[in-house]
């Protein structure tokens, strides 16, 4: 008697906390989901990622062609599997029918295939930057208008054998696709300019102890290329201080981005300086990118400056509001009329004009930048130069780029 | 007591028995002993090509060994305190990751706000300890002699708990700002190379971390003095083998129980503001620590202390070894060894079989 008096207080209260949640999605009402990494070592980065995608929101004051938007938050660890497991849910559960994310380069590769076995629903890119997401064997349904990690160095490989004379650079890169894309991209022009990477370390993604991967980095390199991002970044450069470091750095996008420059510690000795690349600059000076900075920090816990997770989730909702816009806010044909008007969207956002190539992928202006510490102390990147309109072969021709092969450890090679 | 105690003397000569001149006893000593040359060796020797060819650099391979031996010092401070309570209580902490990331986040508010990083490692040690005192008297007890709800409610206490460090927080990284005689770098005595021009390069090796190994191996030293030199240790140890015989003995078992989770807790704790400061804290750091406590309680024996210090040094080792020899493939090394323990000795290997 007593469990059965349990049990059907247990379904009142699970009716009762079910309840509010289904009056609130009515037929007018447009869910987007949006999927980031809320748990594990890339939380402050998924935060940041939906801070950017409510930012957008706020814009449009949360309606779009009068019918107000609904955000389901779909979290994952970025493994692969997770990312899947919650698409599934935002997708299968809660009925997306657009959903934007994920956040990190397996994620996107995982969420690319996932997406071909639903092809009612439209799936725009948060951050995720692998280039196989798009490059090669790309799904009709996914859009990435946030660029990927190989078009985010543009120019850096350049600057660091030119400007910066480094001649031998050695690498330190998380385990996984969005890494190897990212020193794709800057191998690609750094090795063209005559330089020379003799050792590369591919470390486990979330590994904490990086003291032994420093003391094998070779003694006679000009300078330490790192693409670590998050907690990974933090732990790396904190050890590389302790252990008496002296090389300097070249950072990859997600190194030196605000979720890595606003931590705690004792990093600040060893980032100043530190030449990098992407999609976001801090100390930009457009009126556009102001205006950005202004409403992103209007959201609760925002950093200094959005990070370019905050950015490209800022993008993906942003071109999803206005395709939402255009087409009248119907997506009753299964969104097919509004997936036309996402491949044919182009538009001004606060870096730049942004438009898609055949692939769905984005083409999109680079920043290279550098880091310096900002008027109340706080580290910034430093503007030096901007690279136009980039696109995913790095504006080599594409059969050629092709030919290059997939990114991975081994691919490029310029030891 | 039993026939499998006697000495084993088969009829002829079989291989390990006394006649044919050399005991299984020898062969092993032979072979540690090999062993600890070849590693001395390793350490003093100027390396020629071909060691280098296979081992990178001897700064690597020494810097690797060095950080197994620091990073299984930490594994052993959080280790120590959950092999501790399994063996007395038969109970499972699950929640003792996230003891570990409380302590840290603990630590690092003091030592932020009144900047003395040593109180900040007394203060999330004694904090542990009263937080693990109240689950033992406030939860535990309750759910006394029943495994599987105990389990259940450690799982329980670690997702809640996780989910509320988040909320205060935050995901960011934290790094607990060691003071400044303790930073840096220093030289140790070892010739890593030989300049051109005749002069030498010494090993330099954070300082920091060699104070962490020193710890563990005074904590390690304390606690073995504890339990077999004094008479709670006496307790917990007759607590450890038969629990009931104990308390027919007259003994307050709960007084017993309570004390070890307070000083498992605390040493979760002590361990969560060093494991902050040589690395760093963030969300998940729990669920990892947790993980690697029970890989280090499995392979070196549920409820020994000398148990926890060995599996400790082997995948210490066994991590940071694999890390920089085959990065990709490390992560499973660590379990590989779990599962040929498991396979070969399933109680650990300082275990004692039930």
């Amino acid at each position: 008697m007593r469990i059965h008096r349990r049990t059907l207080l247990a379904l009142a209260l699970a009716t009762g906390l079910t309840a509010p949640a289904m009056a609130v999605a009515q037929a007018e009402d447009i869910k987007i989901g949006v999927l980031a990494t809320f748990e594990g070592a890339f939380t402050v980065l998924g935060e940041d990622g939906e801070r950017g995608a409510l930012t957008a929101l706020d814009e449009v004051g949360g309606m779009a062609a009068g019918n107000k938007i609904v955000v389901v938050r779909g979290s994952s660890d970025a493994s692969p599997d997770s990312a899947i497991r919650a698409a599934r849910k935002l997708v299968e559960q809660d009925g997306v029918k657009i959903l934007v994310g994920p956040l990190s380069g397996d994620e996107g590769i995982a969420v690319k295939d996932y997406a071909k076995t639903q092809p009612g629903v439209t799936f725009i890119n948060g951050s995720s930057a692998a280039q196989d997401t798009t490059l090669r064997d790309p799904a009709e349904n996914f859009f990435r208008f946030s660029t990927d990690g190989a078009q985010w160095m543009a120019g850096l490989g350049t600057y660091a054998y030119n400007e910066k004379g480094y001649k031998n650079v050695a690498v330190v890169a998380e385990d996984y696709s969005f890494p190897y894309t990212q020193v794709f991209g800057f191998m690609a022009e750094f090795c063209k300019a005559g330089g020379k990477v003799p050792s590369k370390s591919w470390v486990p993604i979330g590994n904490k102890d990086y003291s032994s991967v420093i003391a094998a980095i070779p003694d006679d390199v000009d300078a330490v290329y790192v693409a670590l991002g998050g907690a990974d970044a933090v732990n790396f450069l904190t050890q590389f201080q302790q252990s008496g470091g002296e090389a300097p750095l070249i950072g990859g996008s997600i190194t030196v981005d605000q979720t890595v420059l606003t931590s705690k510690g004792r990093l600040r000795d060893v980032l100043i300086g530190t030449p990098a690349a992407g999609p976001t600059a801090d100390t930009n000076d457009t009126p556009e990118w102001n205006a950005f900075v202004e409403a992103y920090k209007k959201q609760e816990g925002a950093f200094p400056s959005p990070s370019l997770f905050a950015h490209a989730y800022y993008i993906g909702m942003k071109a999803a509001l206005l395709a939402l816009e255009e087409t009248g806010g119907k997506l009753d044909d299964d969104g097919a009329n509004f997936r036309k008007v996402l491949s044919s969207l182009s538009f001004e956002t606060p870096t730049g004009k942004v438009s898609l190539d055949k692939n769905r992928n984005a083409i999109a202006d680079i920043y290279l930048t550098e880091v310096t510490e900002g008027p109340d102390g706080n580290l910034l990147n430093k503007l030096i130069k901007v690279v136009p309109q980039v696109n995913q072969t790095l504006g080599i021709d594409e059969a050629e780029f092709l030919a290059l092969g997939a990114v991975s450890r081994e691919n490029p090679s310029c030891p | 007591m039993s026939i499998a105690d006697a000495p084993k003397t088969p009829p002829g000569s079989a291989p390990g028995s006394p006649g044919t001149g050399i005991t299984r006893r020898q062969v092993w000593g032979l072979f540690w002993l090999v062993l600890a040359a070849l590693f001395i060796w390793l350490v003093f020797a100027d390396w020629p090509d071909w060691v280098k060819n296979i081992l990178l650099s001897k700064k690597a391979f020494l810097s690797a060994c060095l950080n197994g031996l620091t990073l299984a010092g930490l594994y052993f401070l959080v280790a120590s305190g959950f092999t501790l309570v399994f063996g007395l209580m038969r109970n499972v902490n699950l929640a003792h990751g996230s003891l570990y990331l409380l302590g840290a986040y603990i630590g690092y508010e003091i030592a932020d706000r009144t900047g003395y990083w040593l109180l900040g490692v007394l203060g999330a040690f004694l904090i542990l300890s009263v937080v693990g005192l109240l689950m033992q008297v406030v939860v535990f007890r309750r759910l006394e002699g029943d495994d599987l709800r105990q389990t259940l409610v450690t799982i329980g206490i670690s997702i809640i708990a996780a989910d509320l460090m988040l909320a205060v927080w935050t995901g960011g990284t934290y790094q607990i700002l060691i003071p400044d005689w303790l930073a840096g770098a220093i030289k140790l005595p070892i010739v890593t190379a030989v300049r051109s021009n005749g002069s030498i390069v010494l090993l330099s090796y954070p300082f920091f971390r060699l104070v962490v190994l020193a710890l563990a191996i005074v904590i390690g030293i304390g606690l073995w003095l504890m339990l077999n030199k004094t008479r709670v240790g006496m307790m917990i140890r007759a607590g450890v083998d038969d629990r009931e015989m104990l308390s027919a003995s007259g003994t307050n078992v709960h007084l017993i129980f309570a004390v070890v989770f307070a000083i498992g807790a605390g040493l979760a704790g002590l361990a969560g503001v060093i494991g902050g400061s040589a690395l760093s804290v963030a969300p998940g750091e729990d669920v990892r620590y947790l993980l690697a406590s029970l890989v280090v309680v499995i392979v070196g024996g549920m409820g020994s202390i000398t148990g926890a210090a060995i599996g400790a040094l082997i995948i210490g080792l066994a991590e940071q070894i694999g890390l920089v020899y085959f990065p990709t493939y490390g992560v499973v090394l660590t379990f590989v060894i779990m599962v040929v323990t498991l396979a070969i000795r399933p109680q650990g290997i300082m275990g004692k079989s039930q």
